[in-house]
């Protein structure tokens, strides 16, 4: 798989690219632009800056303000704090008042590593589930963050983006388009289907490919986006092959997992099923990579899931 | 303690400092270093608490709201005996519990920080518990400048001059950055002093990074009786390091190999004229 850039650098360099033919993008920062790596963004519109400081329920609040007057507000913020301490400005502000806010979650779920359970996002998806109208969406590669962002600039509803700093795979054709609620077929096969969100999709692709070395054929799923949710492509996945495996960077607690299984049950499917993300213990300290491996989303950490659901020894 | 030889420690922690972040290759070295001089008088001049009384309930608290700078707090907690120094070069590597921001799995660490704008509503609550109990402890807590702008800061300010709590001393690492620039270019703070004085406290300000004007400071609180008390504690980001000092770059800049070098150096020649001064 050949390695882009950061999703966070695609992100910046999209919106400057919106900004060049729209007065009325904003950007709000809570002491985030280098963070978010606004810095460019910000030389080169420093009018279309609106800077709080660090205080994240006042950034959503003018935000959704901001919005309320037609403005397309992008409200960037590292997403544990965005989607914690924001949250009921979230709720209230965007969601309920319909303010089509663009929040975006910056350094997602354990991006930042040894800084601790303060500084990961492993509730987001969960909490902003349950919160209705409020469309979620978490780009794996640099193509999928590039189309969310331009999507998102002119989507009519509040939607919430996240994404990590780490350089991400290239994952799809060149031909491929990205709609928001479609999810992307990455490769298809029988015996068992990878459905992941976001940053982990590369390492589930990486997981397909290494089993298929077994004679193991897998289909690979970019669930990018969570709500609206793409009930479809997951009913067709678990009626055509095998067993299923979702993989998430987020609490197995409500989120991409609990969703398909939802799924599944109320359409009466049961087949081998297992939720890989980061279990309901105090989390390890490490990287985010190291947190990767000690909780088995990566290449043999997944493969291995796979095998244990298909019951096949590794060849 | 002497003033001297509060000073000579502020020097050794700092050498400390600089070393965990460059070994682990990350960090907040900004921050750390302009309230080093801060928590070595608390805990070694001004705080009762100890590892011998951790447990006492009657023990003075200290709650680091600006928890980015944990290694400042790591370096003094190891020097008071709290846990064996090696412990502090296993800084964020993969099972450890030592993770870049306070954590009570710790020994000595009271409350898990990182977060801003939690220290004080917590810091609020144990004082609170005191005057409940009547029980003589102290709590301290440290906020950055930047942080201020959060808004359960001020929130808790009006709880803790409403409930009279003269057993709250907080204090503010005023070093004029945050990450992205002066604070008063991202979101200005002044008038600050009065602002404080208006939400009920009684504020003193000081040089935060002179260990004597420190200690005669919060030697002397509550600063008016039924009042919490507000030290601004006027400090220099980066202390102690030329090339460190007020960079705003450097609120989480890793010094590389060579920098520490030349960064000990520096501290070496401060820590010999502090020998023949
Ligand atoms: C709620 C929250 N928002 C954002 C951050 C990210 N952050 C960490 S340190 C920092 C700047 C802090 O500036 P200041 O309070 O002045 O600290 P100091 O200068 O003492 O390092 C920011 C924005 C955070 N830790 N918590
Ligand atoms: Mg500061």
């Amino acid at each position: 798989m050949e390695l882009g850039r950061p999703n966070l650098e695609e992100f910046a360099s999209t919106l400057i690219d919106l900004a060049q033919t729209d007065r009325d993008l904003l950007i709000v920062t809570g002491d985030s632009r280098g963070s978010g790596k606004l810095w460019p963004f910000a030389k080169a519109y420093p009018q279309q800056v609106v800077e709080v400081g660090i205080a994240e329920q006042n950034l959503v609040g003018i935000a959704a303000g901001l919005a309320s007057t037609g403005k397309r507000v992008f409200a960037v913020s590292p997403a544990c704090f965005l989607t914690a301490r924001g949250l009921e400005q979230i709720k209230n502000d965007v969601a309920y008042s319909d303010n089509p806010v663009k929040l975006v979650g910056i350094s997602a779920g354990v991006s930042y590593g040894a800084l601790g359970s303060t500084h990961h996002s492993l509730h987001d998806y969960a909490v902003l589930r349950a919160i209705n109208n409020l469309d979620i969406v978490a780009p794996a590669d640099n193509f999928e963050t590039r189309e969310a962002i331009k999507a998102a600039a002119t989507h009519p509803r509040p939607i919430y983006l996240r994404f990590g700093k780490k350089p991400m795979p290239h994952l799809h054709a060149p031909d491929t388009t990205f709609n928001i609620g479609k999810a992307l077929t990455i490769q298809d096969g029988n015996d068992v289907t990878f459905i992941a969100i976001g940053e982990p999709v590369g390492r589930a692709l990486a997981a397909a490919q290494r089993l298929e070395a077994d004679g193991v054929r897998c289909r690979v799923i970019s669930m990018h986006t969570l709500r609206p949710f793409d009930t479809e492509t997951v009913l067709h996945a678990a009626r055509n092959t095998s067993a299923l495996v979702t993989v998430e960077e987020h609490s197995v607690y409500g989120g991409l997992g609990e969703a398909c299984a939802a799924t599944l049950m109320e359409h009466g499917i049961q087949l081998p099923f297992r939720i890989v993300g980061i279990p309901d213990e105090y989390t390890v300290t490490g990287s985010q990579f190291e947190i990767f491996d000690h909780y088995g989303i990566n290449e043999t950490g997944l493969a291995q899931t796979a095998r244990q659901l298909l019951q096949v020894e590794p060849a | 303690m002497t003033e001297h030889e509060l000073k000579q420690k502020s020097i050794a922690y700092r050498k400390t400092i600089l070393t965990i972040i460059n070994q682990c290759g990350a960090g907040h070295t900004g921050g750390s270093l302009s309230c080093v001089d801060i928590l070595n008088v608390l805990y070694n001049a001004v705080m009762n608490v100890s590892p011998a009384n951790f447990d006492d309930p009657n023990r003075d608290r200290y709650i680091q709201s600006k928890g980015h700078s944990v290694e400042a707090l790591y370096t003094v907690l190891a020097d008071r005996g709290f846990f064996p120094t090696s412990g502090l070069d296993t800084l964020n590597t993969y099972q450890s519990h030592f993770i870049g921001h306070p954590t009570r799995k710790i020994p000595g660490i009271e409350q898990n920080t990182g977060a801003l704008g939690h220290g004080l509503p917590l810091a609020v609550g144990i004082a609170l518990s005191a005057k409940l109990d009547e029980r003589p402890y102290r709590v301290f807590t440290l906020l950055g400048d930047g942080e201020l702008t959060e808004g359960s800061n001020w929130e808790a300010s009006m709880t803790a001059a409403h409930y009279q709590l003269d057993n709250l001393i907080v204090i503010v690492d005023r070093n004029t950055l945050q990450i992205t620039g002066p604070t008063e270019d991202v979101v200005a703070l002044e008038p600050l002093a009065s602002k404080f004085e208006a939400f009920g406290y009684a504020v003193r300000s000081c040089d935060g990074n002179d260990v004597g004007e420190l200690q005669r400071t919060l030697s002397d609180v509550p600063f008016a009786p039924g009042k919490p008390s507000l030290l601004v504690a006027n400090t220099v980001k980066g202390k102690g390091v030329s090339f460190i000092e007020n960079q705003v770059g450097w609120h989480h800049h890793v010094p590389t190999a060579d920098e520490l070098t030349q960064a000990l150096g520096e501290l070496d020649r401060a820590q010999q004229l502090l020998k023949v001064g």
